[in-house]
């Protein structure tokens, strides 16, 4: 940065957009926003959900036209608007979150796709599609078997299929959508290696992100969207997470420990818990009205542990213990009769009915205590109930026969969780509550999490994120390869020294 | 793993992309069970004349389904190509007797109905963005009702001669004295059976069919013009359903509105005992015809035994069920291993 030479290679502008803005409907996505990648650096675009993010990455594309107005330069040529193949011709490639490959194609031919996009009639030269697959896993040094069927490699693998397939376009400007939304501690550290790697080689990329320690860890500049609207373009260096979650929500996020000792009364004993393969010798204790958090890693076995709980799938040695019992659960109706209550991570396929009224997705769980003679359930309790959790959760719905769907995520999230609750659980199992939420919504579920505890739930909550689990939970265990590697009491360490053990690896 | 060299090896058999002991394996094993089975119960069916015979009755189905599958494996489905194969059988049949067309020309004419009802099909999916299985259980009622209030329900049985001539490409007698003849419906299944595997194994039409049958979202996003595929699978089908017409008629000597309608399930029964997917992308040409060959066995060897016809469709759906279960196994295998 500071040799003027170098200074001036990276002031070379790959993308310059100036006073971009689009329109839906009357609904203005995006509002005269500016936003400038330099050659060879790693740009950050932060924004909550509905920021613009993903507006901007489609307007670059060419996906969409913005409104008249604004100005979008590219390697130094002026355009209007882009389609789809001019993008592609300026080198632009987009890594969305989804990966759009081909999971009945094989690896060499998802890489090499372009190879078959002109002339139908034309034969598939699979040796030259196999030719640029391999010189391209050779060149990021990627033993993936090129004949291997998309569909049938991890995550992780298909996120590199994914970005080879931008390079052998012959990308210099590479978005990446949420890359690491489902990636393992691990897998996020090899793809940031090989962004870096991307990156000496000359490429700009532009890495869109929910996770704030990844994007002030690897990007040069940060521009910050909020509603549409570019807040400003900060150098990552020297902003912390909390300032950055600030300019993105435009709240003051007040960090802060809830920790505090609950009378010892215990609803939950696990001890020596083990499921071969995927958890082993787990031993903790719950509280009524605590919060215990679970953090560590995906694939740490904090989901897998969770499904035992609730009765999904049998332990192979250990015992459960709920209000002093001994407990061994057949099946979740068993776990759900004992107490226990279950909020998967994926709320959206899992958690919900997502074209069925609210109402109905909130009497969902308890409809058997709700059935009088003949399996007939009286209308009265059919609304009852669920209004007054709307009322208690402050769920924002006009009315009960409204769709779920039809509600923000936050709002949804609250109709899993009166669900939930309408089952009176003693040990109330959150898991990952906030992936995908954004930071005002989130806010507002640590605030609903505190407030069942103290109605006496007693709560265990699952999340990758230390600080979430610091500014929630009043006690917190790290799990990580499977093994219950510590407990602690947010407040007696740092929230800083707790982080460094969780996302050293 | 297997190189080029591995693949064209393979020959005509290989599935598209790499080849995968999947299907194909256990239905060609299935076939050849099967065929013992009846061997030993009933000796005259594994004679070459009976084998020849028993291909050459699901020779016009075999067509239909090849078509059908290619339309399964760019993601849609077609519930009308019946009616279609009828119009175009019955147009064709029209302008040779009333009309007195030659020929080419009335065979031209016949494929270019077909094509041209089944792009309809196309252009409602694509345009209009109408679920392929309503747009075409529509255009069924609307082509097959057209056609029978316009002929009134009359066959047409005076083709003239060129068209219900028997067309014999090799005659063999056995030593028993059988004559065994491979005609027309065979060498146009096995046309058909080239061309599609050619299409879909070796174009890039093929690969961006399956492009789009595998995830069309991003077929659309990295640059495939879906309705031009679209109208290429639909427009194949098309030509497929009229070619089928014509060799139904060829085959009874007769252009009957209603003959071919009914038989949409079992045709798109037979592609997805071959191993093409509902939901688009997988299958091969091969699986499809050693689905139609296990129909075509099952049918004559249940005649042979002197089952009662009814009891065909008996067996035919419990064969089916079997099938579906062994393959919605395999890909739930598949999909645990890729699990999150």
């Amino acid at each position: 940065m500071s040799d003027p030479v170098e200074q001036d290679a990276l002031d070379r502008r790959v993308l310059d957009l100036a006073n971009v803005s689009k329109s839906f409907g009357g609904v203005r996505a995006l509002k005269g926003v500016d936003f400038t990648v330099r050659a060879g650096e790693i740009h950050c675009l932060a924004g909550e959900n509905g920021s613009g993010k993903s507006t901007l990455i489609k307007l670059v594309s060419g996906v969409h036209a913005p409104d008249p107005g604004g100005r979008i330069l590219m390697n130094g040529t002026a355009y209007e608007r882009l389609t789809p193949p001019q993008a592609r011709r300026e080198g632009i490639q987009v890594i969305f979150q989804d990966l759009a490959l081909f999971p009945n194609l094989s690896v060499a031919e998802n890489i090499a796709f372009d190879h078959v996009l002109d002339g139908y009639a034309s034969p598939v030269p699979l040796r030259r599609m196999r030719r640029t697959a391999r010189a391209i896993l050779d060149r990021l040094g990627f033993g993936i078997d090129l004949d291997a069927e998309v569909g049938r490699l991890s995550i992780a693998q298909r996120q590199i299929v994914a970005i080879c397939r931008g390079l052998a376009a012959d990308a210099r400007l590479l978005f990446m959508d949420e890359p690491t939304a489902s990636l393992t501690g691990r897998e996020v550290d090899a793809l940031l290696g090989l962004v870096e790697r991307l990156r000496r080689d000359g490429l700009s990329i532009v890495f869109v992100s929910h996770r704030l320690d990844e994007v002030l860890g690897i990007a040069d500049r940060v521009t910050v969207l909020r509603d549409g609207a570019c807040v400003g373009v900060y150098p990552t260096q020297g902003m912390s997470g909390r300032r950055l979650a600030e300019l993105m929500t435009g709240l003051t996020i007040e960090p802060g420990i809830v920790a505090r000792a609950v009378p010892d009364d215990p609803v939950l004993r696990v001890a020596g818990l083990t499921r071969r393969g995927e958890y082993e010798d787990i031993a903790f204790m719950l509280r009524k009205g605590e919060v215990f958090g679970i953090v560590g890693p995906l694939g740490a076995g904090r989901t897998e542990l969770a499904l035992t709980l609730f009765g999904m799938n049998r332990p192979h040695a250990g015992t459960i213990e709920i209000a002093g019992r001994l407990v061994r659960f057949s099946d979740n109706r068993a776990a759900i009769a004992a107490g226990i209550a279950y909020l998967p991570e994926d709320r959206l396929t899992q958690g919900l009915n997502l074209p069925q009224p609210v109402g109905d997705n909130i009497v969902l769980s308890i409809l058997d205590r709700l059935k009088r003679a003949f399996g007939f359930i009286p209308p009265k309790a059919r609304r009852g109930i669920p209004a007054a959790w709307v009322e208690r959760l402050k769920i924002k719905v006009p009315s009960l026969d409204h769709p779920v769907q039809t509600l923000s995520g936050g709002n949804q999230q609250r109709v899993v969780l009166a669900k939930w609750l309408a089952t009176a659980p003693r040990v109330l199992i959150l898991d990952s509550p906030t992936v995908g939420v954004d930071i005002g919504n989130k806010k507002g579920i640590y605030e609903l999490i505190r407030e069942i505890a103290r109605d006496g739930v007693a709560v265990i909550l699952i999340t990758d994120e230390a600080s979430e689990a610091f500014s929630t939970c009043d006690r917190v265990a790290r799990m990580d390869g499977g093994r219950m590697i510590e407990q602690v009491v947010p407040g007696e360490i740092s929230e800083e020294e707790f982080a460094g053990r969780v996302y050293a690896r | 793993m297997r190189g080029e060299a591995g693949h064209m090896a393979t020959g005509m058999l290989a599935p598209v992309g790499r080849w995968r002991p999947g299907t194909e394996v256990s239905l060609a094993l299935l076939v050849l069970a099967l065929a013992a089975v009846f061997g030993i119960s009933v000796p005259t069916f594994l004679s070459a004349a009976n084998f020849v015979d028993l291909v050459e009755s699901y020779s016009v189905t075999g067509i239909l389904a090849l078509g059908v599958f290619v339309v399964l494996l760019a993601g849609g489905i077609d519930i009308s190509f019946a009616a279609i194969a009828s119009v175009a059988q019955y147009v064709a049949a029209t302008l040779a007797v009333t009309s007195g067309w030659p020929p080419l020309a009335v065979i031209g004419a016949g494929l270019a109905t077909g094509v041209a009802l089944s792009l309809v099909n196309a252009f409602l999916i694509e345009r209009m963005a109408i679920p392929s299985i309503i747009a075409t259980i529509a255009t069924m009622t609307a082509y097959f009702s057209t056609l029978m209030a316009w002929t009134g329900g009359r066959a047409i049985y005076t083709l003239p001669d060129w068209w219900t001539r028997r067309i014999v490409f090799w005659r063999h007698e056995t030593d028993g004295g059988d004559i065994v003849r491979i005609g027309l419906p065979i060498v146009l299944l096995l046309v058909i059976f080239a061309a599609t595997h050619l299409l879909i194994g070796y174009t890039r039409a093929g690969r961006q069919l399956r492009a789009v049958g595998g995830n069309a979202e991003a077929a659309r996003r990295i640059g495939v013009r879906i309705g031009r595929v679209q109208m290429i699978a639909y427009g194949y089908l098309g030509l497929c359903a009229a070619l089928a017409g014509l060799l139904q008629s060829y085959r009874v000597g007769q252009a009957v509105p209603n003959a071919m309608v009914g038989s949409e399930l079992n045709v798109v029964a037979a592609a997805v005992l071959g191993g093409a997917s509902l939901t688009g992308g997988r299958g091969s040409a091969a699986g499809v015809m050693l689905g139609i060959l296990l129909l075509a066995m099952l049918q004559n060897g249940l005649t042979l035994l002197s089952v009662p016809s009814f009891h065909f469709q008996t067996v035919i759906g419990a064969v089916l069920l079997l099938a579906l279960v062994v393959i919605s196994r395999n890909e739930r295998r598949v999909l645990r291993g890729t699990g999150r």
